[in-house]
């Protein structure tokens, strides 16, 4: 009995691991790192999570979730509160129904993908920001954000393979 | 084996879960653009929301912010270690030289106070400090703004001017129970009455996410070198006058830029001033006319 409680606790925890581990990216995004230039082109961790998840496990990161990680991002870096809400659903969104594309596909692929997904998601968050502040915004810190977050992307799928294999398989 | 049963019952199930799916989708990306338009406008509501989820992270984003600067001094230190030599012959060159501004400020401030007895001169009501510590960064590539531990309870409130080792850094745009975001000078939005301390030529330094904010709206009969030293000019009655801001650079394109004293690359403790914006006296009405209220 308490073995099969526990077990279901163990299951929940698990489950709880892709919309937490955002979480933590959202955290580490806004870690003041004192590296000279580091806070411009710190990578767009959190988009490359759900990019992640919505592939491989969407169930696990509802759009709610995903809208609730972008506001937290939003409010914490102190951007335009919901713009990086919206890129992150729109991303979800393209993703989830494209995933099965995804699904067992070379990582050069995957990686492929994810550039295009992260020049969109730079191009959305540029102009939402240029939008709202009422001028064009120098676009090359963004565009060097982009790069960043793909040239990283390689190692946070290290990281995120190594965690989906703590997940349920049920799920 | 077993794991590609889920998968089956997904692709069998995902028609209807995608409808409902597809649905919730639409509707959050619509509230989340009702978000951006009432933002913009600067909803109280969305004020709210702010503050609320920033007071919450505070405690945890404090956690992380103690060791992350431990490592970020000691990498600092290592790097400053090699640079020792050269930092030492410089900074001789600066005792120097700061020796001598020292027998002038002295004599200056011997000579002022003297002449302030004359006058009765009453000076500007000193500040009050409150100093925090910066627990979130959003230096991204559209905005230029941090998150401080020191909120209401502290005594911050919105508009009061923050500054590192004595110089501005930017202000308080919002104000939480015990956080607050700090809108650097740099960012897009930031707006500064300064002057040029030497010809008390008024000017506003417009930030545009570049390193060096512009000096706009200069007199057109201005003279203004690089070099000089641009300070807070107080108008508007929400920064105190006199704050150091930075030093004059000609710019490329014509006009000029400002050079922060702050390093703003490295900002890890700043102080809030504690600014009571000064009010005009109230007379008893037809005595005298005009004055702000």
């Amino acid at each position: 009995m308490t073995a099969a409680l526990w077990n279901r606790l163990d299951v929940w925890a698990r489950r709880l691991i892709p919309a937490g581990l955002s979480v933590v990216f959202v955290l580490v995004t806004v870690v003041p790192f004192a590296l000279p230039g580091y806070a411009a082109i710190v990578p767009m961790l959190v988009l490359a999570s759900v990019f992640f998840w919505a592939i491989h496990h969407p169930g696990l990161l509802p759009p709610a979730a995903v809208f609730a990680i972008g506001l937290v991002q939003d409010i914490l870096t102190g951007a335009l509160v919901g713009s990086g809400a919206v890129v992150l659903l729109l991303v979800y969104g393209v993703i989830v129904s494209q995933r099965i594309f995804f699904r067992n596909k070379s990582f050069l692929v995957v990686w492929w993908g994810f550039m295009v997904v992260a020049l969109g998601a730079g191009a959305l968050n540029w102009l939402f920001a240029s939008a709202f502040a009422g001028q064009l915004i120098l676009p090359r810190a963004a565009a060097f954000q982009v790069l960043v977050t793909v040239a990283i992307y390689p190692l946070l799928t290290w990281i995120l393979h190594g965690v989906h294999r703590l997940l349920p398989q049920e799920a | 084996m077993e794991f590609r049963r889920p998968g089956l019952i997904a692709r069998l199930a995902s028609p209807l879960r995608g409808m409902g799916q597809r649905f919730v989708l639409a509707s959050l990306v619509i509230v989340g653009f009702g978000f951006m338009l009432l933002g913009n406008s600067g909803a109280v509501f969305v004020e709210r929301m702010q503050t609320a989820v920033a007071d919450v992270a505070t405690p945890i984003l404090e956690t992380i912010a103690h060791p992350v600067a431990a490592v970020d001094r000691g990498i600092a230190n290592i790097r400053e270690f090699f640079a020792l030599r050269s930092e030492n012959a410089r900074l001789r060159q600066q005792v120097v030289r700061l020796r001598a501004w020292q027998g002038t400020a002295h004599k200056l401030a011997v000579e002022n106070s003297a002449f302030r007895g004359m006058l009765g001169y009453k000076g500007p009501a000193r500040h009050s400090f409150i100093t925090a510590r910066v627990i979130a960064d959003g230096r991204g590539p559209f905005v230029k703004s941090v998150l401080v531990n020191a909120g209401v309870r502290e005594g911050a409130a919105k508009g009061q001017a923050v500054i590192a080792s004595g110089s501005l850094v930017g202000r308080v745009t919002v104000a939480g129970a015990r956080s607050a975001r700090v809108l650097i000078l740099t960012d897009l939005n930031s707006r500064i009455p300064v002057i040029v301390e030497e010809s008390r030529t008024r000017a506003i330094l417009v930030g545009d996410n570049s390193s060096r904010p512009a000096l706009r709206y200069l007199p057109e009969s201005a003279v203004v070198k690089p070099g000089q030293r641009i300070v807070t000019s107080g108008h508007g009655g929400i920064l105190p006058p006199g704050l150091p801001v930075g030093r004059v650079l000609a710019s490329k394109g014509g006009g000029f830029r400002v050079q922060p004293f702050v390093n703003l690359n490295r900002l890890e403790y700043l102080q809030i001033v504690a600014f009571a914006p000064v009010r005009a006296p109230k007379v008893a009405a037809g005595k005298t006319g005009g004055g702000p209220r």
